[in-house]
């Protein structure tokens, strides 16, 4: 059994961001079933912790269900970890909790970096906020991130969102067991099928 | 079982007056406190040690020098002394002198500090915490075991047939106790030395106490000085009494709410459930202590907080009323009655000297 973890701080009821987070975290699930795992996925709300997130930061230990979401987080095979972008950055809650993790808590588990904003212009926060503090923790980081801008979520074509979910999945799903992650494909070795680029 | 308390010695406004005292009022409030507490007859006091503002209590000696001459009884220890950014021939001279003075009413208690900045100002590396508080303390041993000292580790300059003086009086160390509240290397370190182990208790849950003195316990039986449920454990607690519960959280909740340590964060109620604070009448701290017994097992000491956040001296002096007569009594009863024959008290200065600590006395040449 793997446990995936899917923290999302997202403040509004219901969130772009926990939006974001439950299509990570079914991506991740389908990705490990795939692979023949079978998975728990769990989602933490740092919302619905907000006060015993403050409180920590005030007596230096956890209580109530905090006590439960950083348990979690300890025992998973792995993070999602979604955030929207406040003043260029992630929220102040978001990085609230990752700062009453105990040191190391993270170290070499694999994450997923996700982020919502209401345009595209925040989406690379993602790679200069969220990936250097994840750097920090020692996490292993995906090479993929999602960002969801609004306008994400009615857009189609190559670069849709799902794509990305998709991809960003595998990619979790891989440091999860363990399994190389397959190198750029050479398009003069493996060409696309015509039938492939011709189905779009 | 002994009973007292220990004071962190900061200087607070009071919130329901406005009043900050000043370090004079609170440096003699601290000794009206100690003398207080032996005429209450409880049996140990014990002073932080700080070096920085708003804190009094930098020159612990001092003050328990004073305080011994003022009682007869009263045990004198620290909360805790600063293994980590003090010279070891320091702690080894103040603390042998004072044990001379107070005819062996003196035990203390190793800790590594709560401000990051105290370590650069005494000339060390906060990342050295854990080292320094390992080496500076087994220095601190050989000081007062052996006669002449030829040491040299990585932190203090080399000594080359070096004698602390005085020597400890009766030719036995001051007991050790080393507190800490979340590293597991000094629950090992207190383990390895037989000596006694203290936990802060009062700003983690339950559970984390559990774990820790569990862990000091274990070790303890390993190293050989004895079963784990020997070893000599101690516990900090916090209290505020009146007639009823309901009285004790209305005096209590304006220091509760501005205190410097968990204001402004978890309500009065939150932190009474989640830590041992308790907040109530006298019966009730009764029942809650009694308790602690339940996750440590039979332990030798327990401390409490009383004069803190901002409360006033007067108020300070009536908790300590409550806690002598009404409170430690049945306390006192109570655990005796439920301790095994085999689990020992804490070492004093007697039982030390009585158990025949083998140290030679020092040879005095002309």
């Amino acid at each position: 059994m793997r446990t995936v973890a899917v923290v999302t701080a997202g403040l509004s009821q219901p969130s772009s961001s926990r939006l974001l987070a439950d299509r990570l975290g079914a991506a991740v699930d389908r990705a490990l079933r795939l692979d023949g795992d079978d998975v728990h996925v769990e989602v933490v709300e740092l919302r619905d912790l907000a006060h015993a997130i403050t409180d920590h930061l005030l007596t230096g230990f956890p209580s109530g269900d905090l006590v439960d979401a950083i348990d979690l987080v300890r025992r998973a095979d792995a993070v999602v970890a979604v955030t929207p972008i406040f003043s260029a950055s992630y929220s102040g809650l978001f990085k609230s909790f990752f700062d009453v993790l105990e040191d190391g808590l993270l170290e070499g588990k694999p994450v997923l970096l996700g982020a919502t904003a209401g345009t595209a212009r925040h989406s690379l926060a993602l790679e200069f906020a969220l990936r250097p503090l994840f750097a920090y923790l020692r996490a292993d980081v995906v090479p993929t991130a999602v960002f969801a801008a609004s306008e994400d979520f009615g857009t189609g074509g190559a670069g849709a969102l799902s794509h990305r979910v998709e991809r960003a999945a595998r990619e979790l799903a891989d440091a999860i067991t363990g399994r190389g992650r397959s190198g750029p494909v050479d398009p003069f070795e493996n060409p696309t099928p015509f039938s492939e680029l011709l189905g779009g | 079982m002994q009973f007292g308390i220990f004071t962190v010695g900061d200087v607070t406004t009071d919130p329901t007056t406005g009043r900050t005292p000043t370090e004079h009022e609170r440096i003699k409030a601290t000794v009206a406190i100690a003398r207080k507490a032996e005429e209450v007859g409880l049996d140990v006091f014990a002073t932080g040690e700080h070096h920085n503002p708003p804190f009094v209590p930098s020159a612990p000696t001092t003050t328990l020098a004073y305080i011994a001459a003022q009682t007869e009884r009263i045990l004198l220890s620290t909360s805790t002394t600063l293994i980590t950014t003090t010279d070891p021939v320091r702690i080894a001279e103040d603390y042998a002198t004072l044990q001379h003075l107070s005819d062996g009413r003196v035990d203390l208690m190793m800790g590594r500090g709560n401000t990051g900045p105290v370590y650069p100002w005494f000339g060390k590396d906060i990342r050295d915490g854990i080292p320094l508080a390992i080496e500076n303390y087994h220095l601190l041993r050989r000081l007062w075991r052996e006669d002449v000292v030829d040491w040299e580790g990585r932190f203090r300059t080399p000594l080359q047939g070096f004698t602390a003086t005085p020597r400890p009086l009766d030719g036995v160390p001051p007991f050790v106790w080393h507190g800490s509240i979340r590293s597991p290397e000094i629950a090992e370190q207190a383990a390895y030395y037989g000596d006694g182990f203290f936990s802060n208790h009062i700003f983690w849950p339950a559970s984390h106490t559990r774990q820790m003195v569990g862990l000091y316990r274990r070790r303890f039986e390993h190293y050989g000085h004895g079963s784990a449920d020997q070893a000599i454990v101690g516990l900090g607690g916090q209290v505020f009494m009146a007639r009823t519960s309901q009285e004790a959280v209305r005096q209590f909740r304006p220091y509760f709410d501005q205190a410097p340590v968990y204001g402004h964060g978890p309500s009065l109620e939150e932190f009474t459930s989640q830590t041992p604070l308790t907040v109530g009448s006298p019966q009730q701290v009764i029942e809650r202590t009694l308790g602690f017994r339940d996750y440590v097992g039979d332990y030798q000491r327990q401390l409490f907080l009383l004069d803190h956040a901002g409360l006033p001296l007067k108020t300070v002096l009536e908790q300590l009323d409550l806690l002598g007569e009404e409170v430690v009594p049945v306390l006192r009863r109570e655990f005796a009655a439920l301790q095994p024959a085999h689990v020992p008290d804490a070492p004093t200065h007697a039982s030390l000297v009585a158990a025949g600590t083998p140290v030679t006395p020092v040879e005095v040449s002309a």
